[in-house]
């Protein structure tokens, strides 16, 4: 819905500011009693609902000129009525008429008194007046620039303080009529957001600055916002009137949330709004304070899978009472080289399952994937990953890696699909207290999808509910090495607790390797030999 | 046989740590030894100095209702946080044992904490009691407060000052003879 004005003459050869600004004569009343009330000309445009970026992008200063010579062209038309004919660049010296605040005193109200420098906007309490300009998106870029990100485009973000929101709603009271006089179907909502004025105007000078493409949706984001303490207080009425609304929230430092007084402003009726609040506002003697410009770059994500060679090594750090228990981990040796890498802020570490500390983890390895946080560089070609994966390889031999790639946050989320439906291939040393026999170890062999009944194991029962899950022991295959060790090759369900499966866990396993075989059984080392997920793709070396 | 007693450590020897409590209540000899679990997780057991793994004895019934009005039986917890759980202190009776000669015996809590589960398999079979009294024959598993984790086994035996209990009673009985 983009004003526009059909009957600009071709014959005018500068631009008229109805052109520029994309105003209508039925704009006139509006601009007039926004004017008069206090209104910065970027506010003036946005409860005309211009949706021209171009519009805003003016100083201040000239935006205010070109609306009082479009009042003042406008009051020349209409007496040249007749002639249907605007005579432009010949703007009569007429006065501009403001309803409310100065009464046709004198008849030389003129166009250049209008145009002094005016007091702090009534709406914008001066986002959009002192923070538009080259000098604000100056400093904004200085502050991403010594964040040292690499990035091709941005996106910029404001905070804006919650009271502009009782201002914005005050001021259209104040216009309703005017508005909607000007059509029907025009309504709040039309009216352009303070938030979208001041991207249009700031925005494309930030980008320019700092050699990015501003889009509206990057992983980039550049934050700024304001605050305005003197009219903190716009808001309190709401409270008393729209106590539902504000209900105090653990992490929120305040009630006056932007999101509660926007739901409590489309509560309260117009008369009790009234009843408590100036309409129009009444002008701050302070413009607002601009809060630190903050840089965020979206999480990285880089999967692979790895392998864990030794039994002292725990997966995530190992921490009892805030004392460490062993010297490294496998995400500590895996996300340390990518952390750096990437500058990234910090790290979370995920996969497919997980192995205890005297587990090692062969074969294929294990899926898994790592969010790196406000990462300050996130480009890297498909070398420059073989080249991290060799840095994490190289400074280890506990772990290895391999099929390091970058993948979307959407694709990790296939790593835990069906984890519990995959299987998993398993190596055990296990020791029984009765000599081994040929026909014990062709027994399991011959034993197919057995169905176990498993009690959460005591030694993770002080963080897991206590609940009977079934798992299925798909095969097994035994090799024997003395009277009372031989290796035991299990294929199993996801989430089948083997070391239980073998020694009984207090005969909480239902049956058991040792109820099986009529004695005494205990699993002295286990490898996973594969975790069958087909996440991620693998990378040809 | 020689092999098996050089067998590695075992899954109790690897991973908890065990307590006594000698002559429960005053009772001679009613030994009781909880198994704590690195993850401060209790498994209250029968020591085998308790007279019900003396002298042969059979075992005619186990009873976890401990009066009219409480059974263990009934203990449910749910969650990570095994909401619902019985409380008990030190000397929580766990359940009754009467043996075939009609001697009754009462097993304790001996340690503060939350019921997690008792061991049903005992009440079907009695003898996994005797057979293996430390494992699969354990009487229940307790959780203990956080915060009291480590000194919940203040007031218990360490497995060094039990032997050293029970190696006196049996010069004591020597002596007596």
């Amino acid at each position: 819905m983009k004003p526009s004005r059909g009957f600009a003459g071709p014959e005018q050869k500068s631009i008229s500011p109805s052109v520029m600004l994309s105003l209508k004569d039925k704009d006139c009343p509006v601009i007039r009693k926004l004017l008069a009330s206090g209104c910065c000309g970027r506010c003036v445009l946005r409860f005309c609902c211009v949706g021209k970026y171009s519009a805003y992008q003016q100083s201040c200063e000239d935006l205010r000129k070109e609306l009082l010579v479009f009042l003042s062209e406008h009051d020349g038309e209409q007496s040249h009525d007749a002639s249907g004919e605007a005579e432009a660049g010949d703007p009569p010296c007429k006065k501009v008429k403001l309803e409310s605040s100065e009464p046709s005193s004198g008849e030389n109200a003129s166009v250049e008194g209008e145009s002094e420098p005016s007091g702090v906007c009534v709406a914008c309490v001066g986002v959009l007046q002192d923070f538009c300009g080259q000098t604000y998106a100056k400093q904004v870029s200085e502050a991403v620039r010594k964040g040292d990100y690499q990035f091709e485009s941005l996106m910029l973000a404001v905070s804006l303080p919650a009271q502009l929101s009782v201002r914005e709603h005050s001021c259209w009271l104040h216009i309703k009529k005017e508005v909607r006089e000007k059509s029907m179907y025009l309504d709040k909502e039309d009216v352009v957001q303070v938030k979208d004025a001041f991207k249009w105007a700031v925005q494309g000078l930030v980008g320019k600055e700092l050699g990015a493409t501003v889009l509206t949706n990057s992983a980039f984001e550049v934050s700024v916002g304001f605050v305005h303490p003197e009219t903190d207080g716009d808001c309190h009425f709401l409270a008393t009137e729209c106590p539902d609304c504000f209900k105090p929230t653990k992490n929120k430092a305040s009630v006056f949330t932007r999101m509660a007084v926007v739901k409590a402003l489309e509560k309260i009726s117009e008369s009790k709004f009234l009843r408590h609040y100036p309409c129009p506002p009444v002008s701050p003697s302070s413009t607002c304070t601009p809060l630190q410009t903050t840089c965020l770059h979206t999480s990285v994500f880089i999967a692979g899978r790895y392998n864990k060679f030794s039994r002292e090594l725990p997966q995530t750090p190992w921490v009892i009472d805030g004392e460490r228990r062993m010297e490294g981990s496998v995400e500590e040796l895996i996300a340390d080289p990518l952390l750096a890498a990437f500058k990234a802020d910090g790290f979370n570490f995920c996969s497919s399952g997980r192995e205890d500390v005297d587990v090692r983890t062969l074969g294929n390895g294990r899926p898994f994937a790592i969010e790196l946080l406000n990462p300050h560089r996130a480009k890297f070609n498909k070398a420059e990953i073989r080249q991290l994966q060799e840095t994490i390889n190289t400074a280890s031999d506990k772990i290895r890696v391999r099929d390091l790639q970058i993948v979307t946050r959407e694709a990790t989320s296939r790593m835990k699909v069906g984890e519990e439906e995959k299987t998993k291939s398993y190596s055990a040393l296990i020791w029984t207290q009765k000599p081994i026999t040929s026909a014990d170890l062709d027994f399991l062999e011959n034993i197919k999808e057995l169905k176990i009944d498993q009690k959460t194991p005591l030694r993770v029962l002080h963080r897991r509910p206590l609940a009977v899950r079934q798992r299925l022991i798909h095969s097994m295959s035994a090799s024997y090495l003395d009277t009372h060790h031989f290796t035991l090759q299990l294929r199993t369900q996801a989430g089948t607790y083997i070391k239980e499966f073998v020694h009984g866990d207090f005969g909480r396993t239902k049956p058991n390797l040792g109820a099986l075989m009529e004695t005494e059984a205990d699993i002295l080392e286990l490898d996973v030999e594969s975790v069958d997920v087909d996440w991620p793709p693998a990378v040809p070396e | 046989m020689e092999e098996t007693r050089e067998r590695a450590p075992s899954v109790i020897d690897r991973y908890y740590t065990r307590w006594y409590k000698t002559d429960m209540k005053g009772r001679s000899c009613e030994d009781h030894c909880i198994l704590q679990h690195s993850n401060r997780i209790c498994i209250i057991t029968l020591a085998e100095s308790h007279p019900i793994l003396q002298q042969g004895r059979k075992i005619k019934s186990i009873d976890y209702r401990i009066s009219d009005g409480c059974s263990r039986l009934n203990n449910k917890v749910s969650g990570k946080s095994k909401r619902g759980g019985q409380f008990l202190t030190e000397f929580a009776p766990l359940c009754r044992i009467t043996c075939t000669d009609d001697t009754e015996y009462t097993i304790f809590s001996c340690i503060r904490g939350r019921l997690l589960e008792v061991n049903e398999d005992i009440l079907k079979h009695p003898d996994l009691l005797l057979e293996k009294p430390s494992t699969d024959g354990y009487i229940a598993v307790i959780l203990p407060k956080l915060e009291e984790s480590k000194t919940v086994t203040k007031d218990l035996l360490t497995r060094e000052q039990y032997e050293d209990v029970v190696s006196k009673r049996s010069t004591q009985v020597q002596e007596s003879l």
